[in-house]
């Protein structure tokens, strides 16, 4: 039985697995940078080290330290939250051999899904339907141009290594082509350490509908529902919600039962996120494997009255599920914000100190958050600050209750995206909850630009 | 003689121009990465990139010197 802890990651994810370990008897051990010395996780956990400069791969990056600190301080677990080491097989397999649970799936599961160009390759395997493209790397331009003339414009551009909407591009025209290659192929040598570039056929106005799994090391998968992450900026989810208002009862249970194809197929265990495009007409395409807890969780937690983390930690104490797909039943509607530390027209980040910081409470209001107020946002990492979760029996109330929250929260001293989400939330599409990737570009940045002019 | 300088903090991820080099107002001279995003520095006015003062790497704050046109 795992009895002690250690989160190798920062900000809210960190306190958000503080409080169940708290919650089920484990003990915690937080690590952090120089610049999170005063860091509320660091507070909050039962020991806390310091290991390492600011930069993320001086610290929350660094493999060997973390694992000298486990080892130290005699964790049996290692939780790696989302984001900086989640997805790292090398990591995991260090956990591995130093005998420290890694709280996730086993070091090959992750390698297996961890390029983009592989995971198509395998969940075609599985029989998970996938967007027209290519299954091989990209040599150079000319062979760039040859696929994408015979796929046909438009297109999408992307890095196998890419996340966080770094490396990918829409691209329209084959002059457009030539130099968007160029640089993203840079971009993603620089940003991943890894350059291979493919394309895939462009799906006009897509949903983004993606399924939470969980499975057990006994061979139970159970999907816990999906979440539409349709309103994003810069390729970024902004606003989560859990169910998707969009898609038909036939079309969640198509796609729940492609997500646990998918999972036991390459023997996943532990939390796992299923990303789908889902076209008008409702047919849905593969488009990347998480295999880790994700940032908007809560909202499927807030419909399915479950713990993903204490689920997270049970798993990885080989406990077998105590629910199937039949008993999960949803209740009501979940909506998540993240509160960026970002100027709300331009999207470029905005650290500082936070002078002033009141947080609306309410019925339904759920709180996931890394600053108090004077507290230091640095300029080292993601900007996001804070989420904030509503839950309402219906999705009217839950979109009501989160018009009024976001109204009543109030944050000074850095500039946040809080004036953006509040436009966003009270804008019909998304109140009719008809919400594509499309909707930043489509409903709100043209009206900053009429601002401008 | 003008300043580009930094519009906020974070890291010089890349220095695009070279010494020497003519710059129009508008152009992009130089990429900052803060908070896990890129953020392009434009000259405001144009002019010859006379001195590089950031090194690619070196983590500069808000208003601190990226380089010297004339």
């Amino acid at each position: 039985m795992i009895s002690k802890i250690l989160i190798a990651n920062r900000g809210e994810i960190a306190r958000r697995i503080i409080r169940t370990c708290q919650k089920m008897n484990i003990q915690t051990v937080a690590v952090y940078s120089e610049a999170d010395a005063n860091a509320l996780h660091v507070k909050e956990a039962d020991e806390a080290f310091e290991i390492g400069k600011p930069p993320v791969a001086l610290s929350y990056l660094n493999i060997e330290k973390i694992i000298e600190v486990a080892k130290e301080t005699k964790a049996d677990a290692i939780h790696p939250g989302y984001g900086l080491l989640s997805e790292n097989a090398q990591f995991a397999k260090r956990c591995e051999e130093e005998g420290i649970r890694f709280i996730g799936p086993n070091a090959e599961v992750i390698a297996s899904i961890g390029s983009k160009l592989e995971a198509r390759k395998t969940m075609q395997k599985a029989g998970v339907p996938i967007i027209e493209g290519i299954d091989v790397p990209l040599e150079n331009i000319e062979e760039a141009k040859e696929i994408a003339n015979k796929i046909g414009f438009p297109i999408m551009l992307k890095a196998s290594a890419g996340g966080g909407g770094i490396g990918m591009q829409r691209i329209d025209r084959e002059e457009e082509l030539e130099k968007a290659f160029e640089g993203n192929k840079k971009r993603a040598e620089s940003f991943f350490g890894d350059g291979t570039m493919y394309i895939e056929k462009l799906i006009e106005n897509p949903h983004h509908v993606e399924v939470q799994i969980i499975a057990d090391s006994h061979g139970n998968v159970v999907p816990l529902f999906e979440r539409e992450c349709s309103v994003q900026r810069r390729n970024q989810k902004v606003v989560e919600e859990a169910p998707s208002p969009f898609i038909s009862t036939s079309t969640r249970e198509k796609m729940l039962d492609a997500a646990v194809q998918a999972a036991k197929h390459i023997g996943y265990t532990n939390a796992g996120t299923i990303e789908f495009l889902v076209d008008g007409d409702e047919n849905f395409y593969f488009l990347e494997m998480n295999t880790r807890l994700q940032v908007e969780h809560p909202v499927t937690e807030e419909i399915t009255k479950l713990d993903l983390v204490e689920w997270q930690i049970h798993v990885a104490n080989n406990k077998p599920l105590t629910f199937t797909r039949e008993s999960i039943k949803k209740h009501g509607h979940a909506i998540e914000v993240r509160i960026y530390a970002e100027n709300p027209k331009t999207f470029f980040p905005s650290p500082g100190t936070i002078t002033e910081l009141q947080l609306p409470e309410g019925e339904g209001i759920r709180h996931e958050i890394a600053v108090e107020s004077g507290s230091a946002v640095t300029p080292f990492y993601d900007p996001m600050i804070a989420k904030l979760v509503v839950w309402g029996e219906t999705r009217e109330i839950a979109v009501r209750r989160l018009t009024d929250a976001l109204q009543q929260y109030k944050v000074t001293g850095i500039e946040t995206n809080i004036p953006m989400l509040l436009e966003v939330v009270q804008k019909q599409p998304f109140i009719d909850g008809m919400t594509t990737t499309s909707f930043v570009n489509d409903y709100y940045l043209p009206q900053i630009q009429n601002v401008k002019n | 003689m003008t300043t580009v300088k930094a519009s906020m903090a974070g890291t010089v991820w890349k220095i695009i121009v070279t010494e020497g080099e003519e710059v129009k107002a508008g152009q992009d001279v130089a990429i900052l990465e803060s908070m896990k995003m890129e953020i392009p520095i434009t000259a405001e006015v144009g002019g010859k990139v006379k001195k590089i003062l950031a090194q690619e790497g070196d983590f500069i704050n808000v208003n601190d010197d990226i380089l010297e046109l004339e």
